[in-house]
């Protein structure tokens, strides 16, 4: 399975190459990958059927306890099932969509890389492994909703759905870190197991807030549901795939997969069935504004997330049931009327609904498909979407908390989405016939399949439920509920939530009749909707770019000198808090001091002073070699004759260096305030004083272990030398000494290119008075 | 200008650079043992070189070098890095150290004896890149 998935993503990185070999029909023959892997999923049904659950074991990074197993469970194997097949379905619908786009290569290798991110996404059982699945759809999502990078609409709503995502995925980080801390392990496996103990763990609160934040960023939930309707900027499949699919499900999938660990505390279901409901009636309200076929579809798509968080949050086996139905239902129609969309967008050349008309004469067979995916969507039966709506409603009935609260909005959500459905079906294929940009005809087979087969399937386990039952009673049982008996069935008898459908769909009738009327009504609501969430968005983005000009002006000006006083001030609050917080200074020490010690101490100081007052450069120069010469001269007193070396020549080549720099610097004068050279005094001497101190502390403590005994009796026996120095630089500490190889050959590389750039700044702006010829 | 052009200097340098190399060579190979190593010896090997460019000029030490500082860091660091892998040859942690004693003519070869050469050519070629920049500026104003 590991080997399926990240082979995945070798594909996805061979689709140029594939494209060269293929050309147009590159998407058909990459649709293969993910209907291989449907295919075997399938084949495992039997066991997953039976309650098993399949394991891959595969260690990541054993050291820190990261793997990347996979599980298949239930909630897994449906999961992946709805990303392989409906993939197969974008993957062959975005060959004909995108056809002749010359960008076509770039699309698949994204998209594919998302499939197979949002697959291991669903199949990680650890946390880690699952975090940067998350995070890696976040990214490809990104990238295809900027897909059209030339249009700064597209450029703004992918930035957009990053920040917010990836915001929400900084805080389901520091939550998976609580998550583990608390339940003691990264495996969700374990984790479910031990549900009582997170409930009752101290950390239970916080790791609930960030996990829900990643959650319900990712998942367009109110508040945050403002990026999905933006991301419609994507080309249509992505929409059709990722958001409203897939990746917008991650979320909803998480939260499924920690139910059993996190849910049914009191925080759980009141958040989840609140924010869910008010997510999918404010879903529904805003959708119906809407005249952009794909931006209806988005909010209606914010509708169904916020239903499906609900029904996690009220948790009962019926709500879970409901659950499950509803998500497998809506990735269904879903799908199938984006990619409606997509081909009605294809073929008109506009994404008005109310630009269309009497289209189902020039498009019968897409018009047929459309009434299908839509009559799920309004929750009509004979299809999936009665079932899952009708189990919604009942399991609301029986909810025991705020029913009063989420029942009406659930109604209200219902009769708008039913109203919604029928803007999408009616309003393009029915009524009197509308010019359009292009002139409709029926799409390609490739675009069509899609659609057809997702209606078809939506009207298949509408008619025949029996057929969802056990994949049902496994999900639920993966998710929490372990005994669930499922018998689903199309038709109930005359109870309570038939006739709340019914109530619905007068209304929601009534609604499609007057929507025209309904919207130029609402459109006076508009300086409040201006006032939204999203408004909130665009402030604390302006914010960010203040924040970051004035730490720009203030922190990184580029005087050296800033920089300095910066460092060593972070320096002496940090060291310092800590130096004086754990030990009591001790200021007392043997002082018996040889006259040559004396001296060599006496001209350091000297040395130091001197270049501190001197009003010339080189001799500032000179008296800082001073001082390094009479370090390396206490290296030697102290027998440490590699320090001592050490310190010799990065004297001399210190000097060398700083007069090559010299020659370039103008003349010497005073720029800075006595003000100024009081407040670096003051640093200066505090930086000094604070490592005598240091010194001081090392020098008495005993509560330190010493740690230069282990290297002086282990240099001989296990680094095969007698030079502790240099056993210490190349074998014990040999990680340390590569890491500053590497700052050292980068600091010479950033020297070389400050140095050079500037050097051809200075000739360009001479090459037209002197030409020099080739001389580098 | 940097260049020197005075006679004691140039015969100086010239008579010296050899010298130093050798010296250089010799801290690093017997670093593990007595005072000296990668560091020290890449510091010394400079200091020759930058003497030569003081002496002839920066198109002089680069005819004599041959290749580009910076590639004596990138050789370095790729030096540095292979001495890690032949541990992992072995299934033992990253950076274990490895002795093999070379058969004729019994001298020991270790990982960090390339380690080292690795850190010679990155702290060589650090420094000198650095200082022929800084001359290579004074050429062009």
């Amino acid at each position: 399975m590991q080997y399926a998935v990240l082979g995945g993503f070798c594909v996805a990185a061979m689709a140029p190459l594939l494209y060269r070999w293929f050309g147009a029909r590159t998407a058909g023959v990459m649709a293969l990958l993910p209907a291989a892997i449907a295919a075997w999923l399938m084949a495992q049904w039997p066991t997953i059927a039976g309650g098993g659950t399949l394991w891959r074991e595969w260690a990541w990074v054993p050291g820190l306890d990261i793997t990347l197993t996979f599980m298949i469970d239930g909630l897994a194997w449906l999961f992946a099932m709805l990303i392989t097949v409906i993939g197969t379905l974008v993957l062959i619908y975005s060959g004909e969509y995108l056809h002749g786009h010359r960008d076509l290569p770039r699309f698949l290798v994204v998209i594919t890389a998302f499939m197979m991110s949002m697959l291991g996404l669903v199949l990680a059982d650890n946390l880690v492994a699952l975090f940067v699945f998350w995070e890696l759809t976040s990214i490809t999502s990104y990238l295809l909703i900027g897909f059209n990078h030339t249009d700064p609409v597209a450029r703004k709503s992918a930035q957009q759905g990053l920040f917010v995502t990836v915001g929400g995925g900084l805080a389901l980080l520091a939550g998976f870190v609580m998550l583990a801390l608390a339940g003691e392990s990264w495996s969700l496996a374990e984790l479910t197991e031990r549900g009582e103990q997170l409930k009752a763990h101290a950390l239970y609160a916080p790791l609930l807030v960030c996990v829900l934040l990643g959650a319900f960023t990712k998942s367009a939930q109110f508040p945050f549901h403002f990026w999905l309707p933006n991301a419609m900027a994507a080309p249509t499949p992505v929409s059709a795939y990722l958001h409203s699919a897939t990746m917008v499900k991650a979320g909803i999938y998480l939260l499924a997969r920690l139910h059993p660990a996190l849910g049914g505390t009191e925080a759980w279901v009141v958040t989840l069935s609140l924010v869910g409901a008010l997510t999918m009636a404010s879903g529904a309200f805003l959708a119906i504004q809407h005249t952009n076929i794909k931006k209806l579809l988005a909010y209606s798509t914010v509708m169904a997330l916020g239903t499906l968080t609900m029904l996690l949050g009220i948790g009962t086996e019926t709500a879970l049931a409901a659950f499950v139905v509803f998500l497998l239902g809506h990735s269904l129609y879903k799908g199938a009327l984006f990619m409606v969309a997509g081909i009605l967008d294809h073929e008109t050349g506009t994404k008005e609904v109310t630009a269309m008309g009497g289209l189902r004469h020039a498009m019968p067979r897409t018009a047929l498909v459309t009434v299908v995916a839509a009559l799920s969507l309004a929750g009509l039966p004979p299809l999936v979407g009665f079932i899952g709506k009708e189990s919604m409603l009942e399991s609301l009935l029986a909810a025991e908390h705020h029913r009063a609260v989420i029942l009406p909005m659930a109604f209200f959500a219902a009769f708008l989405t039913l109203a919604v459905a029928a803007i999408v079906a009616i309003r393009p294929f029915f009524g009197g016939w509308r010019e359009t940009p292009r002139t409709p005809h029926e799409p390609p087979g490739g675009m069509l399949a899609g659609p057809a087969l997702l209606a078809a399937l939506s009207l298949l386990f509408g008619l025949a439920p029996g057929l969802l039952d056990s994949l049902v009673g496994v999900t639920v049982a993966g998710i929490g509920a372990p005994q669930a008996e499922v018998h689903l069935a199309l038709w109930h008898g005359l109870n309570l939530p038939l006739v709340l459908s019914l109530a619905s769909l007068v209304l929601g009738a009534l609604v499609f009749r007057r929507w025209d009327r309904l919207r130029s009504w609402l459109a006076r609501l508009e300086p409040l909707m201006a006032r939204g969430p999203e408004a909130g968005y665009e402030a604390s983005m302006r914010g960010l770019t203040r924040v970051a000009e004035w730490q720009t002006r203030f922190l990184q000006n580029g005087y050296i000198r800033n920089y300095l006083v910066m460092t060593l001030l972070v320096l002496l609050g940090l060291v310092g808090h800590a130096l004086l917080m754990r030990q009591t200074p001790n200021l007392t020490f043997a002082l018996d001091l040889y006259l040559h010690e004396a001296l060599v101490a006496g001209l350091m100081v000297a040395g130091a002073v001197a270049a501190c007052v001197m009003r010339s450069r080189l001799a500032a120069v000179a008296a800082v070699g001073v001082m390094g010469y009479s370090i390396a001269l206490t290296f030697v007193l102290f027998s440490a004759p590699d320090l001592a070396i050490t310190q010799l020549l990065v004297e001399t080549l210190t000097v060398i260096l700083l007069v090559l720099v010299l020659f370039r610097l103008p003349r010497f004068a005073t720029l800075s305030t006595p003000i100024e050279r009081l407040r670096d005094l003051v640093v200066a001497g505090l930086s000094g004083g604070l490592i005598t101190l240091l010194m001081l502390a090392v020098l008495s403590g005993d509560r330190l272990p010493r740690i230069s005994d282990y290297m002086v009796a282990n240099s001989q026996p296990l680094g095969h030398g007698h030079n502790i120095v240099n056993v210490i630089l190349v074998d014990f500490r040999a990680l340390d000494t590569l890491g500053e190889m590497f700052v050292l050959a980068l600091a010479a590389i950033g020297v070389y290119a400050m140095l050079r750039f500037h050097a051809e700044e200075y000739e360009a702006r001479n090459a037209s008075r002197i030409w020099r010829g080739d001389n580098g | 200008m940097v260049r020197s052009g005075t006679l004691i200097l140039n015969v100086a340098a010239r008579l010296l650079l050899p010298l130093q190399l050798m010296f250089s060579l010799f801290l690093l190979l017997r670093g593990h043992d007595e005072p000296g190593g990668g560091v020290i010896a890449g510091l010394v090997a400079a200091g020759a070189f930058a003497l030569y460019l003081f002496a002839y000029g920066r198109r002089a030490l680069e005819a004599m070098l041959k290749v580009s500082p910076r590639d004596l860091i990138g050789v370095g660091l790729l030096l540095g890095v292979a001495s890690t892998l032949p541990a992992w040859w072995h299934g033992q942690p990253f950076l274990t150290a490895q002795w093999w004693t070379i058969p004729l003519i019994e001298v020991e070869a270790s990982t960090p004896l390339v380690f080292d050469i690795g850190v010679y050519l990155v702290v060589l070629g650090s420094v000198l890149t650095a200082i022929v920049a800084l001359v290579e500026t004074d050429d062009d104003a």
